[in-house]
């Protein structure tokens, strides 16, 4: 027996795990989403995205999960980039702080936000308490991204941290060696060579704010309608099985999409980085 | 005051004292090096003058100003780091032309200084290679020529050819000496390499401790180290405790022996040097001592030997084959027995015992 079959043999279960979970599921989804409720061969499940109520959703789904995405960035690099330059001894337990609230349960914690926001809950009475008007945010698309936002930062976090980890020091005191000063350093050093970890990062949070249904089901209290709501819906309240299946086609290939584009963009800044 | 100065600079690192009130001049122009084992301070000095440290207390001057609280990017000083530190985003011509770029130079001027510097480094055409294709000596030579198209007024480099192969090491050692004559630049060179410091500078500084042990020329060094520190770092050396009875009259393992050193005062104890090369071997009976071959192992250009004088055992470098258990005796001319004196303190002593 040579080596190459001796190691392929231990990725049998992994394989017969993908096959069962992920490539099965994958194949009867497809086959409901071509086929109407007589098991007849269509197209309509796929084309009812046409519809504007659909296309709504679908638009506002990417809305929020864009603006989710740049406030997790914009707020998880900094978070990173301090956490990096701690000078402390236990920098891996500060981390390990910031990946807590990953521990916690998914539900508990969006029905906690639930509790915080609502017209009664701790934000408002504290806003009146020290004079302020109160706020109405419970049941808004912004209390969607915020719930978003808080569920998905550490995600963000984690890869970009990794990603500065590995820049070595020595390369950061050549920029300042050669004259570059704190934020010649950054924008010329620090963050292309933090790219891999920006773009995981954006993976991580943008797939799942799109296609995420728990977030605005909580804190959205039904006024906000995601493509994943929708979907839900027709699986749930609808029972049309056909039809849900056919907008998570639609929807799977609007993620491989984005991610194509994505790894455009990466490519054509490698391009553009030429002298 | 000289062209670099460090002024009582002491550096710690977490209560761990590295340099102690360190006073250093260098010459504009020459060649230093900075020699010790590894812990000596040798790299916190260097750091120190790249301004990626700041000193405790004490001040460092360059050309007479004060450059202390100077951040790196503003001195005129560039580095070559031991891992090279090269950027491994940039193409080989973004990397050298990274400081040019900084200092808003035109595109004309970065081409050229571009060309100018690779060629000086001997990998003409390399300029859109990325780095990783790259050999390490490679990407030393772009290290340096990266710093050096800065025309810095000095080039610091932290154990440069540590990471390469012998033969490698050698060619680029010659290559660094051609380059500095060419530029014209102060080189503060680090290293743990005798050899290499030996070869390559005008200076040397032995250092241990935080604590400079000598500065002079590699001949003052290697031919009269001041300590037995120095004298067992520079080269293998016979050191041995012994007697000063007067001037010009040493006495150690039991026999008096003349040399050429004076003002030590009398029957003063001192550590006795005695290089390996300089010991002349005889016929028994002949020498100052006589003795039994215990080892000879072929070195090349020499022999090796091991010679057992009564408690003593001799380092010994001929030319000529000996045998094991052959007698012999050992002869030294006046002029190659050196006197060093005995370490003051506690601390010195402790230093040696550190070695």
């Amino acid at each position: 027996m040579n080596n190459k079959m001796r190691t392929s043999f231990l990725a049998w279960p992994y394989a017969l795990w993908v096959l069962i979970c992920t490539i099965f599921p994958l194949f009867y989804i497809l086959g409901y989403a071509i086929t109407n409720d007589a098991g007849k061969l269509t197209f309509a499940n796929l084309i009812v995205i046409a519809d504007p109520v659909h296309l709504k959703s679908l638009w506002l789904s990417v809305q929020v999960a864009f603006i989710t995405t740049v406030i997790c960035l914009v707020m998880a690099y900094p978070v990173a980039l301090i956490l990096h330059n701690l000078k402390i001894r236990n920098k891996s337990f500060i981390v390990f702080l910031f990946i807590l609230p990953m521990w916690m349960n998914f539900m508990l914690r969006i029905l906690a936000w639930q509790n915080i926001l609502s017209n009664n809950g701790i934000l408002n009475n504290i806003l009146s308490a020290v004079g302020l008007p109160t706020v109405h945010i419970l049941y808004t698309k912004y209390a969607v991204i915020l719930g978003m936002v808080y569920d998905f930062l550490p995600y963000m976090i984690l890869p970009i941290y990794n990603a500065l980890s590995k820049i070595s020091d020595d390369v950061i005191e050549a920029a300042s060696d050669l004259g570059a000063n704190w934020w010649t350093t950054f924008t010329k050093v620090t963050l292309p060579l933090s790219k891999d970890g920006i773009i995981s990062g954006i993976i991580m949070v943008f797939v799942p704010s799109l296609s995420s249904f728990v977030v605005s089901n909580l804190l959205g209290g039904g006024k906000v309608l995601l493509i994943g709501n929708v979907i839900e819906q027709e699986f749930t309240s609808a029972r049309d099985w056909n039809t849900g299946s056919g907008l998570s086609i639609i929807l799977m290939v609007f993620v491989l999409l984005s991610m194509g584009i994505m790894n455009k963009v990466d490519d054509s800044e490698n391009g553009g980085m030429l002298l | 005051m000289e062209f670099i100065q460090f002024d009582h600079v002491s550096k710690s690192f977490e209560k761990q004292l590295v340099l102690d009130e360190l006073d250093l001049s260098v010459k504009e122009n020459s060649f230093v090096t900075l020699l010790g084992p590894s812990g000596c301070g040798k790299t916190t000095t260097l750091r120190l003058l790249g301004g990626f440290e700041k000193p405790d207390s004490g001040q460092i001057f360059l050309n007479g100003n004060d450059i202390t609280a100077l951040p790196a990017n503003l001195r005129p000083i560039n580095t070559v780091f031991q891992k090279y530190a090269l950027f491994p985003h940039m193409t080989i011509a973004e990397n050298i032309a990274f400081g040019l770029k900084i200092q808003k130079k035109s595109k004309d001027y970065i081409n050229d200084k571009i060309k100018y510097a690779l060629k000086l480094v001997n990998l003409d055409g390399f300029e859109n290679r990325a780095i990783d294709s790259l050999s390490g000596g490679q990407q030393q030579r772009i290290a340096i020529a990266r710093a050096i198209v800065n025309e810095p007024k000095v080039l610091l480099l932290d154990e440069p050819l540590g990471a390469l192969d012998l033969k490698l090491r050698q060619n680029m050692q010659y290559e660094l000496m051609k380059l500095k004559q060419e530029l014209g630049i102060t080189f503060i060179y680090v290293t743990h390499d005798q050899e290499e410091a030996l070869t390559m500078s005008d200076t040397i500084v032995v250092m241990n401790q935080g604590y400079i042990q000598q500065i002079g020329t590699p001949e003052d060094i290697y031919n009269e180290p001041e300590n037995a520190f120095v004298a067992d770092f520079i080269g293998e050396s016979n050191i041995i405790e012994g007697i000063m009875i007067k001037d010009e009259l040493v006495s150690f393992l039991g026999v008096q022996v003349p040399c050429v050193d004076r003002g030590f005062g009398n029957m003063t104890p001192v550590d006795v040097v005695i290089r390996p090369e300089d010991v002349e071997l005889d016929v028994p009976g002949k020498g100052f001592m006589d003795g039994v071959i215990t080892d000879c192992l072929f070195k090349g250009v020499h022999y090796e030997l091991d010679v057992q004088c009564g408690n003593y055992e001799w380092l010994v470098h001929t030319t000529k084959y000996y045998e094991i258990g052959q007698k012999v005796s050992l002869n030294v001319i006046p002029f190659n027995i050196q006197i060093m004196n005995k370490p003051a303190s506690e601390d010195e002593e402790v230093l040696k015992e550190d070695e």
